[in-house]
């Protein structure tokens, strides 16, 4: 069983710069089409200063840094057995190509179902950009296979 | 795209559905870089079967990131507000993605006039995905 101690725990500060080719390669895995999130004529003309990250792309900035990851060394759990369970985001502002988004996550809580066969970490985040403006905040379930 | 307005839309109006080619490795393999999820169960079999699973199955945030774009093929993505979803089950190799969206509820929210949109996604069997909900602010 995870030790429950480590809620609360501040996992660390992930950086991202959000790079125009990195959100092309994105887009392209996701199968995205719309011309503003691979052309930058199309994404200014529909009002973005560049090419916009896809909703959920400022996840990537948790898992390039590998923090995320790194949590789960620390807690014990292998990534073998982890599934994910919920996610969700709250906007603020748009991040578009050009921008550093430093994302800063911590455990927000730990429990278990069926007796200890499945637990779940749950894990709150914070988004700002190089402007320290808001962006995103981000909560993510994790599911460990026990 | 014509965006849709918070007095013409109604509830029960359903979003476009978005139908996605069936799961390959190569779809995983190319998510796993760009989305810097590097779970190895996902591209690597032997790391899949070592974890008791039959093969590489798909990240969760790729399904997350198909009903994203159900979401900003209907209204652009400045208007999103939130993006909220539960993973209800695993997408496997070959599993053939539809998205789907229902306007639910009309509501203020932040000062702001929105809608609530309930969204899931399903394979060609009728099998649940994710389930969940997003918030719209229309103009």
């Amino acid at each position: 069983m995870i030790d429950k101690k480590w809620i609360g725990h501040q996992v660390g500060q992930s950086t991202l710069v959000v790079e125009r080719g990195r959100l092309r390669f994105f887009a392209k895995a996701i199968g995205e089409t719309n011309p503003i999130y691979v052309d930058e004529a199309a994404a200014t003309a529909a009002g973005y200063a560049d090419l916009p990250a896809p909703p959920t792309f400022v996840f990537a900035a948790e898992l390039d840094s590998s923090t995320m990851f790194a949590l789960f060394e620390k807690l014990g759990v292998s990534l073998g057995k982890v599934l994910h369970g919920e996610q969700g985001f709250e906007y603020f502002l748009p991040v578009v190509a050009g921008d550093t988004v430093t994302i800063t996550s911590q455990v927000k809580d730990i429990y278990d179902k069926r007796g200890g066969a499945l637990e779940f970490v749950e894990t709150e985040s914070t988004a700002v950009n190089q402007h320290g403006a808001k962006v995103a905040t981000l909560r993510g379930v994790t599911v460990v296979r026990n | 795209m014509t965006t849709p307005t918070y007095d013409t839309v109604q509830l029960g109006d359903l979003l476009p559905d978005l139908a996605l080619p069936p799961v390959d490795r190569a779809t995983l393999a190319l998510f796993a870089g760009a989305s810097g999820d590097h779970n190895p169960a996902h591209i690597d079999i032997d790391v899949a079967r070592a974890a008791g699973m039959p093969d590489v199955f798909a990240q969760g945030m790729l399904g997350m990131a198909w009903l994203g774009r159900l979401l900003t093929n209907w209204a652009p993505q400045h208007t999103l507000r939130k993006f909220d979803v539960r993973f209800a089950g695993i997408t496997h190799l070959g599993n053939a993605i539809r998205c789907t969206g229902k306007v639910v509820e009309k509501l203020e929210h932040n000062g702001e006039r929105c809608v609530r949109v309930e969204i899931s996604s399903a394979n060609q069997f009728g099998q649940v995905k994710i389930v969940g909900a997003a918030l719209i602010a229309l103009p």
